[in-house]
């Protein structure tokens, strides 16, 4: 394939990957605000991908060497650090901190969420 | 592997990529979503393993274990109070391996002559700029939110020209490179150049103004991954980086929308200097007197109300007091109050920086209303408890032409039968903007930190 003909499908990925990106987030509640702003961190974290290309060439200088492990150490704390911080965040969303549990605790009643074999796990 | 096999691979991850957003549009699914993400990336990472040319494994196994370490120990330890330095930090270190990879990739092509096309170049170019002014911008950002600096915005004479010599210069380096001159210490200039430039473009910029800043640096290193998908000719880092940058530039506007005004006016404004005159007729402007009460009469108020709605701001964020407030309200719920919370998109850091908190707490999601969904119950409200929250209540917006913030949509808190404001002492919020709401007639000041003040409703409430 042609390096312009290339160009031209990376241009129009391009393209499409913006108007889908806005679609997408634009149905994102205000609610998820913090977790998108992390989620996409994580995602942007696909640099680590590049950082691997350079990091792993055989035959390299000294700079390529250096620059390409620091592009790595800080593409993975990006991906590492992205994907967990938004599970935490994520995690903690609740409709309702199952009321059914808490009065359980309280005075070791029956619970009536339909399934006391599964307690909330409690937040840490 | 095949270059084929690999990019059906990268496709995976990029589906992965993008049901991981779309799985963002309910707090429901969004967890799962975060995972599909993560097994994506896992993904990417396995068929990058696999390319004919990555031959040496040592060099990013060390780097992962490392890197990897580091942010899974920050990730787990970080308080839910500091997450927009922490989204900041993660931000900036994905636009310094971008740029470094921009610099291997030159470094690497440049000197067989020809061999550089004008798209690789532009691409490496703007890899380097952008990806180098998100790492040093985060930085700042995050030095501004940890205050290992201060908050306010730095200013000095000739900051936008020095600014814009700068960004000049960078860009004319950029076009050597462009035009054919593949000296190394171009790129090095591009670099240095526009790290300098982020340390720059930001130290302007206040604190309360961060929500804008972040989105913008977190657009920034989309870009920048994106432009890094150009030079290596790799779609899974076009596409995923594009998804980031248009997700970063969304929020910006939205940010941008919440505070009525533009971007260029947040970026370049350095709105929230400090303002002798307005601090010191904070208090007494307006001709109002400050109404201040005890916590016994405020928790008085609170326990007689039926509806109780909570405004929190970045004072209930320093405070950490989102513990005590949920427990207030359980108490309230308790005894048949009818408890909720208002957000607007502005308070706090980040954009969804109450939220965050607030889920922290255990308060159930549907009990978070945003701005448009609060505005219509505060008619029918008794009690707006405003903890910590400033500039998004001040009904010079809406009223007062001459007003900084007039137009910036806000919560009318002062719409309830009665509003509680709690707060350190009269100093004017972070913009240095009188609030005519606190001289309000309806209004009461409870002064003190927020905690303490919460914990001293709890136990009135309680003596009810």
């Amino acid at each position: 394939m042609s390096h312009g003909l290339l160009l031209s499908f990376e241009v129009t990925i391009l393209v499409l990957a913006i108007f889908l990106g806005f679609e997408l987030i634009s149905r994102v509640p205000t609610l998820l605000h913090t977790p998108l702003m992390s989620g996409t961190n994580a995602i942007h974290g696909i640099v680590i991908v590049g950082a691997m290309l350079v990091a792993g060439l055989g035959h390299k200088d000294t700079l390529t060497t250096v620059v390409g492990l620091v592009a790595v150490v800080l593409a993975s704390a990006n991906v590492v650090g992205g994907f967990v911080v938004t599970d935490r965040m994520l995690e903690m969303f609740k409709k309702r901190e199952s009321p059914a549990a808490e009065r359980a605790a309280q005075d070791g009643g029956a619970t009536d969420d339909g399934d006391p074999s599964k307690p909330e796990v409690p937040p840490t | 592997m095949g270059q084929v096999a690999t990019n059906f691979a990268y496709l995976a991850t990029i589906v992965a990529f993008i049901l991981a957003l779309k799985f963002l549009s309910s707090p429901a699914t969004a967890r799962r979503g975060n995972w599909i993400g993560a097994v994506g990336m896992l993904i990417a990472i396995g068929v990058t393993f696999a390319q004919k040319s990555v031959v040496s494994y040592w060099e990013i196994l060390v780097g992962m274990a490392v890197g990897g370490s580091f942010g899974a120990v920050a990730a787990r330890r970080v308080k839910m109070t500091a997450m927009p330095q922490m989204v900041a930090l993660f931000n900036g270190v994905g636009g310094g391996a971008a740029a470094l990879i921009a610099l291997a990739e030159f470094h690497n092509i440049a000197p067989a002559p020809g061999r550089l096309h004008g798209d690789i170049s532009v691409s490496i170019i703007l890899s380097a700029l952008i990806g180098s002014v998100s790492f040093a911008g985060s930085l700042v950002a995050f030095a501004k939110l940890q205050e290992l600096i201060q908050g306010r915005p730095i200013v000095y004479a000739g900051q936008q020209v020095v600014n814009g010599l700068l960004l000049a210069a960078i860009v004319a380096a950029g076009i050597a490179i462009v035009a054919g001159s593949e000296k190394q210490w171009l790129i090095w200039a591009v670099i240095l150049g526009s790290l300098l430039f982020g340390v720059l473009f930001v130290l302007p910029i206040g604190g309360a103004d961060m929500p804008v800043v972040i989105s913008l640096l977190n657009a920034f290193t989309g870009i920048a991954a994106a432009a890094t998908g150009f030079e290596l000719e790799n779609n899974v880092l076009i596409v995923s980086g594009m998804l980031v940058g248009a997700s970063g530039t969304l929020l910006t506007i939205l940010m941008g929308r919440a505070m009525n005004r533009s971007i260029a006016n947040v970026l370049f404004g350095a709105f929230g200097q400090v303002s002798p005159s307005a601090a010191a007729a904070a208090a007494d402007s307006n001709g109002g007197a400050v109404r201040s009460a005890t916590a016994d009469d405020v928790a008085v108020m609170l326990a007689y109300a039926h509806k109780v709605v909570f405004v929190p701001g970045y004072g209930m964020a320093v405070a950490q007091a989102q513990h005590d407030v949920r427990q207030l309200a359980d108490l309230l719920e308790a005894r048949g109050v009818e408890v909720s919370y208002a957000i607007h998109p502005v308070a706090g850091r980040m954009p969804g920086h109450m939220n965050v908190l607030l889920a922290e707490a255990n308060v159930p999601y549907p009990q978070l209303k945003e701005m448009d969904e609060a505005n219509s119950e505060f008619p029918r409200t008794d009690v707006a408890l405003v903890i910590g929250a400033n500039d998004v209540t001040n009904p010079d917006a809406r009223t007062n032409q001459g007003s900084p913030i007039y137009g910036m949509p806000i919560l009318n808190v002062d719409e309830a039968q009665s509003v509680v404001v709690l707060k350190r002492s009269m100093n004017p919020g972070f913009a240095g903007i009188e609030n005519p709401l606190f001289v309000n007639p309806k209004t009461v000041m409870l002064f003190g930190d927020a905690k303490e003040s919460i914990d001293q409703l709890i136990a009135g409430v309680k003596a009810q």
